[in-house]
């Protein structure tokens, strides 16, 4: 392939990458204001106007920071798994329709992809508990895996009876697949088994288990500081962006602008893409919303709860649903 | 472009294949197993079968490598723990083996040498998801069901056996 042909995709590459470390990066920083607005507190207002430069005061600290490795530890492994963290994380953006036309590889196996890329995240999570040789961040490392395997069957199923109504595995024919209507109306209990899996595999609140404070002092990131912490931290929010992202283009119409089929085809192309581009980051952000109010909302499952849920609950309905999915697309 | 990938896969592969027999850790040798698992991907892509390539590494990637890590890690093995590798009497048994695979292998390579990748379009649809499909439900459909009633018993197996511990 030439290079030429090459450069539109290097731009939007790096258009995605910046939008994506931006989202991250303010994400973490509404989650302190919307925590803060819902238990009646400020949040931080102190480093620009309304705080809005506090994650960069938040990234130049940790950049700063003294860099220490447990003397037990497993240096090379320590090292790698936040590296691991981020990288599954970023490599989702590759399929990911931001607008008509308008993504990086428009694989034919798009959303498997994504569930290949999301199993791996498990990796960094477990190698970081596991290299830290301490108590606390291996049990953190292995209920992160165990939950991870069990919630992945349930996900896979939802996102199944999704490809089965859009007769596709690539991202771009699921959203154009939605024109008519979103994916949420036709298949409400896909969408609710997917929300709840994707809680559970970006550890977040009420599924937090693999670091959940009060046992386990942080899980799997207890023996990890400066940009290295840093990394897991940047890693967990752009699990949220992206999850969020997965979300809307599976069941919210991905960059589709509601009510496009009235005004649409009159706008030239660029304000075409534009809202399309609006539309897609502006779904993304309600969910992102989303996962910071359950998160302040609900306290956590015990663990055995959280099986139970997994196994017992979401894995027989996720069937269950794919077999009505299925039934309703022979009938009608 | 097809050969450097084939290229990098392929060297990506053996060092991974080598590493998991070769690592003193047991850690390191399932981590090592991942890095070949992902390497034998990139080579199904080179061959134009995505679909295999990402099944591989959900399948085996994303949730086999886990559970033996998983295990591994709940182990607790210490490096002290874990017998020295020396060769006893069974070492030129093994060397002769381990031959005389070289040499089958050697000679299968050899036969597929010239051989070429899939250019014309109609080899680059077998491997997608629909052609796939099509094989496993249309041609081979009754193999498919066998294998998967085949593993059905395996998991109610593992399941009686591992209740029959408890009570």
């Amino acid at each position: 392939m030439a290079f030429e042909s090459l450069q539109p995709k290097l731009l939007l590459l790096a258009a995605a990458l910046l939008a994506l470390f931006t989202m991250a990066a303010y994400t973490v920083y509404f989650e302190r204001r919307i925590s803060a607005w819902i238990q009646n507190r400020i949040g931080p207002n102190r480093v620009g106007p309304f705080g809005l430069l506090q994650p960069l005061a938040d990234v130049l600290k940790l950049l700063f920071k003294e860099d220490i490795a447990p003397a037990a530890a497993d240096r090379l492994l320590h090292r790698l798994a936040p590296m691991i963290s981020v990288t599954a994380a970023v490599a989702t953006i590759g399929v990911l329709p931001f607008a008509h036309n308008l993504i990086l590889a428009d694989v034919n196996i798009g959303i498997l992809y994504i569930l290949a890329i999301t199993s791996l995240n498990v990796y960094g999570i477990t190698l970081s508990g596991w290299a830290s040789n301490s108590k606390y961040a291996l049990l953190g490392g292995l209920r992160s895996s165990a939950q991870l395997i069990s919630y992945e069957i349930a996900m896979g199923l939802a996102v199944l009876s999704v490809v089965v109504q859009s007769e596709s595995l690539m991202t771009s024919q699921i959203v154009e697949a939605q024109a008519e209507i979103w994916n949420v109306l036709r298949n409400p209990l896909g969408f609710l088994i997917f929300l709840i899996t994707a809680f559970a595999e970006t550890n977040r609140l009420p599924f937090d288990l693999p670091e959940a404070e009060q046992e386990l002092v942080a899980g799997y990131h207890t023996e990890y500081s400066s940009m290295k912490f840093g990394m897991f931290y940047v890693a967990e929010y752009m699990n949220v962006v992206l999850s969020s992202a997965v979300i809307t283009t599976l069941f919210f119409g991905g960059y589709l602008v509601p009510f496009g089929h009235l005004f649409m085809s009159d706008l030239p192309a660029w304000a075409r893409t534009g809202l399309e581009v609006l539309s897609f980051f502006g779904k993304t952000g309600f969910f992102v919303f989303v996962f910071i109010w359950v998160r302040w909302t609900i306290p956590r499952f015990k663990y055995n709860q959280l099986m139970r849920l997994g196994w017992v609950y979401l894995f027989p309905l996720a069937v269950l649903n794919l077999v009505l999915v299925a039934l309703a697309r022979m009938l009608f | 472009m097809q050969v450097v990938l084939f290229g990098i896969c392929a060297l990506l592969a053996i060092v991974g294949a080598v590493g998991v027999i070769t690592a003193r850790n047991p850690v390191y040798s399932a981590l090592f197993l991942v890095l070949n698992f992902f390497s034998l991907a990139g080579l199904y892509l080179s061959l134009e079968a995505q679909f295999l390539a990402v099944t591989q590494v959900i399948v085996y990637a994303g949730a086999i490598v886990v559970l033996f890590l998983f295990v591994i890690m709940l182990l607790n093995l210490r490096p002290e723990d874990l017998p020295r590798f020396r060769l006893d009497r069974t070492g030129p048994l093994v060397v002769l083996l381990s031959l005389g695979l070289l040499l089958g292998v050697g000679m299968g390579i050899w036969s597929l040498l010239g051989a070429s990748f899939p250019q014309d379009p109609q080899a680059q649809a077998v491997g997608t998801v629909e052609s796939l499909g099509r094989a496993l439900f249309g041609r081979y459909l009754v193999g498919f069901e066998v294998v998967a009633v085949l593993l059905l018993v395996a998991m109610i197996g593992s399941v009686m056996l591992a209740k029959r511990r408890f009570q």
